[in-house]
């Protein structure tokens, strides 16, 4: 199953967050699934349509998702998935 | 009755009370977090904040025991088929104003947000539906954003002795006002300025940076536009220009509970500059309805100034007034604006100051 790692940013409001192995074969289906562990999280990834934010990358083996709007990239069993945070000033 | 002070910062909610030996810093909240609106409801002794997160969204936090916890309520979405004014889908991209309802709606709560949109709750904000009525309305295409990307609603009214009169101002799209609960709206604009717009009194289009009314002579409405200081005392039903020397540009005003001809505002240079006028800080009061203003300067600095407050940062309780501004500087007045004390010099830039119990 894909891996996920996440920006300990987001510890901050999910203190448990660590790294984890979730059934999914679409990032989209990762972040759902995500949520299923973790309620609440989706909407700090994506907006009420499922794109994901600005300001928000996610990352499969290393290369930036393709697809920012409905999350279709593909996963396969080995897939290794980076979520963080853009950096910003201020 | 001590007071206390919500401030929606750019690095979390700061909480002042009202003490016998003065105001005194109580407690912060969402540390690090920029809020753009915080306010206690009147009702129930609910805190509510807007977080807004630069890369997770927009949030709503409520705490029900004074601040000591806080559980995240989920925001409202825009509808699947909500489309922005330029067509693209709409999203959350601000909450401008978190507003309980009246007394007789104790579950009803309205949150103001960009793009242009105003959600009703009814059960004390666990669920937002947004207000179609409004977000229906045919000149919705000719809103515009002013200062952000998009419209957004910061201003209402909710008439103190029906509650399905409503009035909204959007930035930019105007005054409207409803008779049925948000089912119908209407525009409100007769007697305004938009000089940025091709024909300046168009009925669609104005800025109006706030929208008071006088609570206990409701039909009187006190107007911050972009394009001047406007008062209504008939309703909205036609506003009339009231700027005088200093007072024409700035975003935030207050008007008496009691006395509809007395308010405040606290002006800055031009919408070109937008700094404090003079680079001296001054708050601007009338007691006659705007026809004759008088500059209040007493205790505050008078050179180098460079706060700029915004539309929700001033506010009044009684002899009460306090106003904060972008550069984090915080005073408050105990006797009607006419001496000025320095809170703070250190906060963060400040978004919104409201009383609270």
């Amino acid at each position: 199953m894909p891996k996920v790692e996440l920006t300990n940013h987001l510890k901050r409001f999910f203190p448990t967050l660590g790294p984890q192995t979730l059934p999914a074969s679409t990032v989209a289906e990762l972040v759902r699934a995500l949520d299923g562990r973790f309620p609440g999280i989706m909407g700090y990834l994506v907006d009420e349509r499922g794109s994901l934010r600005k300001h928000v990358n996610i990352f499969i083996d290393g290369e930036m998702v393709v697809d920012r709007v409905s999350l279709g990239d593909a996963l396969d069993e080995r897939s290794e998935v980076f979520i963080a945070q853009a950096l910003s000033g201020g | 009755m001590s007071l206390r002070m919500f401030l929606g910062t750019r690095k979390g909610l700061v909480v002042y009370a009202q003490t016998p030996g003065g105001w005194r810093l109580e407690s912060v909240h969402h540390v690090g977090n920029p809020v753009s609106y915080a306010v206690e409801d009147p009702r129930n002794g609910t805190w509510w904040a807007a977080l807004d997160h630069g890369h997770w969204g927009q949030k709503l936090q409520r705490s029900r025991d004074q601040g000591q916890s806080w559980e995240e309520v989920k925001a409202p979405a825009y509808p699947e088929d909500a489309e922005r004014g330029d067509g693209k889908p709409a999203t959350l991209e601000y909450i401008w104003l978190i507003a309980p309802g009246p007394a007789s709606q104790p579950g009803r709560l309205y949150l103001g947000t960009n793009p242009g949109g105003l959600f009703v709750s009814d059960d004390g904000g666990d669920t937002f539906t947004l207000c179609r009525g409004l977000w229906d309305h045919p000149s919705r295409t000719q809103w515009t954003g002013g200062g952000k990307d998009t419209p957004g609603i910061h201003s209402l009214v909710i008439h103190p002795a029906d509650p399905d009169h409503l009035m909204v101002g959007v930035s930019c799209g105007g005054v409207f006002e409803s008779r049925d609960g948000g089912l119908s709206w209407a525009p409100k604009t007769k007697g305004l300025l938009a000089t940025f717009l091709p024909d300046p009194e168009a009925e669609i289009g104005h800025d109006p940076h706030l929208i008071v009314a006088c609570p206990t002579r409701p039909e009187v409405l006190w107007q911050q536009n972009h394009c001047g200081v406007f008062r209504s005392v008939n309703g909205g039903e036609r506003w009339a220009e009231v700027s005088a020397g200093p007072p024409r540009f700035g975003f935030a005003v207050a008007v008496d509970e009691v006395n509809p001809d007395r308010a405040w505002l606290v002006p800055a240079v031009s919408d070109e500059r937008r700094n404090a006028a003079s680079g001296g800080l001054s708050v601007s009061t009338t007691e006659d309805g705007g026809v004759t203003w008088r500059e209040l300067r007493d205790g505050l600095p008078q050179e180098g100034c460079f706060d700029l407050v915004y539309r929700h940062s001033l506010d009044k309780r009684g002899p009460t007034l306090a106003f904060a501004s972008t550069t984090g500087n915080l005073y408050v007045s105990e006797d009607f604006g006419e001496r000025w004390a320095l809170l703070s010099h250190t906060l963060a830039p400040v978004y919104s100051l409201r009383f609270g119990a």
